[in-house]
């Protein structure tokens, strides 16, 4: 008898005393909308992860934060000498340099996005074991350090377009919902990939090579002509709807005056872009909250 | 011995007994089974990991061990609970589920609020210093910008961390690991809880730590909290615990008043 009691003086069973009083089963998932105003209450909890982490990362580094600019900046060079000067891929394509300057940063903000969200959680045991907070917040913040970076990339890209001899446009404002909508998209895949990495650890592994599948398949290092060229009509019509490949259509659109462009319509480039948003943003948050109690485990 | 709930008209007869005592944790009958990945490089060559996956049997890697069984109890508002046992008798994985890391197999672990769970391997960004770190675990417990800027010098002036030094501007990857553990330790403490569960992290640090420590265990407990201790040095329970819990092999071999139990495990862990 007083065995199965939890609390003598009251005379309740401990799941009794528990509803009770109001107490809860530990680490229970909170519902869809409570998770989400508790993300918004730690909005400053994630910037300031974002902006640690930027500065962490090149805290060894004697040049500090000049690489955010100098990396993209080696980056497209060491791609144009391979694909414009050697491999001769312009294919007497106006501009080359800025055509595939483009390509390779928008590519790099959702590469460098997935790459980091395997480790999201995998990564932050400690801190995830330690303190409670919504464990969205590491996934978004990666997120925001990559948007980070890619504000540095951007400048860069800007100084290499207008060097090339290309006009500044009311076009150039495109660049804003276009890089919002593959924001939105990253935060998506970013919370996906985060969740997959908590749970299956050979993903590290694997991550390369899909990566690098999808930067050939995005027309990312050569003109996207090639692809109507060389493939079956299925397969073209396959890739105008990959979403690395309409985001960047999207900035070389807004940026570059002749541009080959794979999608026919620019209206149903839009649309392609917008609904991968609202897919991608959408069911990564959802998919993530799902296995909110998950994480840390094990 | 008289039922609340029967006699709830006359609420007013029952009630001015004594204070009130409001439960924080209640552990009911639960096991917790953990499974343990030795990893595929063990004694098994690729082939057989191949074969296993094509046939969909279960790992043999996987080893379940049960490390909780059976542990019923409940904790009430304002208590320090003390956990001792030998070590894998249990204590950490039994913290583990009250923070919710863990799930249990049977039975349930209710709390109030979120247990914060404090143990050495709380890892911060050691390549940022530590008032950077300070702020950004501050803002993970969920306090506000302008709170955390404020509690930041009482933080670092508690974990006596610059004692030997501006030390509080360097990277947590040059401190030694008692102080990296007294920052994490302050941190936490800076915030009222309703749980706390704390897993040997006083023991990392110094004396005078300990002491100072041990005093702020006692006032987050006072000002409506509860602390789980988990140690090994009997005299920091002693000192801050007023109710131990002696868990042996997974069962609870002991609960009650700390100056009952730890005898009885001392003479027990003597005679061996």
């Amino acid at each position: 008898m007083a065995n199965a009691l939890a609390d003598p003086d009251s005379g309740l069973t401990p799941a009794q005393l528990a509803t009770r009083y109001g107490l809860r089963i530990a680490g229970e998932r909170p519902s869809l909308s409570r998770y989400t105003r508790q993300l918004w209450q730690y909005r400053h909890f994630i910037s300031a992860y974002a902006h640690a982490k930027l500065t962490a990362s090149f805290s060894n580094a004697r040049l500090g934060q000049l690489w955010q600019v100098l990396t993209p900046l080696t980056n497209a060079a060491v791609y144009f000498l391979i694909f414009g000067l050697i491999l001769k891929q312009n294919r007497g394509m106006d501009n080359f340099l800025a055509y595939l300057t483009a390509g390779v940063f928008i590519f790099n903000f959702t590469q460098t996005s997935v790459q980091n969200g395997t480790q999201a959680i995998s990564g932050n045991l400690g801190l995830i074991r330690a303190l409670h907070f919504p464990r969205a917040c590491l996934p978004l913040a990666i997120t925001v350090q990559q948007f980070q970076q890619l504000i540095g990339s951007l400048l860069v890209l800007f100084g290499i377009v207008l060097a090339t001899g290309e006009p500044l446009t009311l076009m150039w404002l495109m660049l804003v919902p276009a890089i919002l909508l593959q924001t939105i998209f990253n935060a998506g895949l970013t919370m996906t990939m985060a969740r997959l990495g908590a749970k299956a650890t050979d993903l590290k592994q694997v991550m390369p090579f899909i990566l690098r599948a999808w930067m050939y398949g995005s027309g990312v290092l050569y003109s996207v002509e090639l692809f109507a060229e060389a493939l079956p009509g299925w397969a073209t019509t396959v890739l105008q709807f990959n979403p690395m490949l309409v985001y960047i259509e999207l900035v070389r659109v807004a940026l570059l005056e002749n541009a080959p462009l794979l999608n026919p319509s620019l209206p149903l480039t839009w649309l392609i872009a917008l609904g991968w948003t609202i897919v991608m943003g959408l069911g990564g948050y959802l998919y993530f909250w799902r296995g909110e109690q998950e994480y840390g485990r094990g | 011995m008289v039922d609340h709930l029967a006699m709830s008209n006359d609420v007013t007869v029952t009630l001015p007994r004594i204070q009130e005592r409001i439960p924080t944790v209640v552990v009911d009958d639960a096991h917790v089974v953990y499974r343990v990945y030795r990893g595929a490089a063990g004694n098994q060559s690729p082939v057989a990991a191949f074969r296993r996956m094509v046939t969909r049997t279960s790992a043999p890697n996987v080893r379940e061990v049960h490390a909780v069984r059976g542990v019923t109890f409940t904790a009430y508002r304002g208590e320090a609970i003390g956990l001792i046992g030998t070590n894998g008798s249990g204590k950490s994985t039994l913290l583990r589920a009250i923070a919710g890391l863990l799930p249990v197999e049977r039975g349930a672990v209710y709390t109030q609020g979120q247990p914060s769970l404090l143990g050495v391997n709380a890892a911060l960004l050691n390549d940022l210093p530590g008032e950077r770190n300070v702020m950004l675990g501050c803002l993970a417990m969920g306090m506000p910008p302008a709170e955390a800027q404020r509690k930041l010098p009482e933080i670092i002036e508690f974990s006596g961390i610059n004692q030997r030094g501006d030390f509080s501007s360097l990277p947590m990857r040059t401190y030694s690991s008692g102080m990296s553990a007294r920052l994490r330790f302050s941190i936490a403490a800076a915030k009222q809880h309703d749980v706390l569960l704390i897993d040997e992290a006083l023991a990392t640090g110094d004396k005078r730590f300990r002491k100072r420590s041990e005093k702020r265990v006692r006032e987050l407990r006072e000002s409506a909290g509860t602390v789980f201790l988990v140690s090994h040095q009997l005299s920091s329970v002693r000192d801050t615990c007023e109710r131990t819990i002696w868990l042996e092999s997974g069962e609870i071999r002991m609960d009650g008043p700390t100056e009952e139990v730890l005898p009885a495990y001392e003479a027990f862990t003597n005679g061996k």
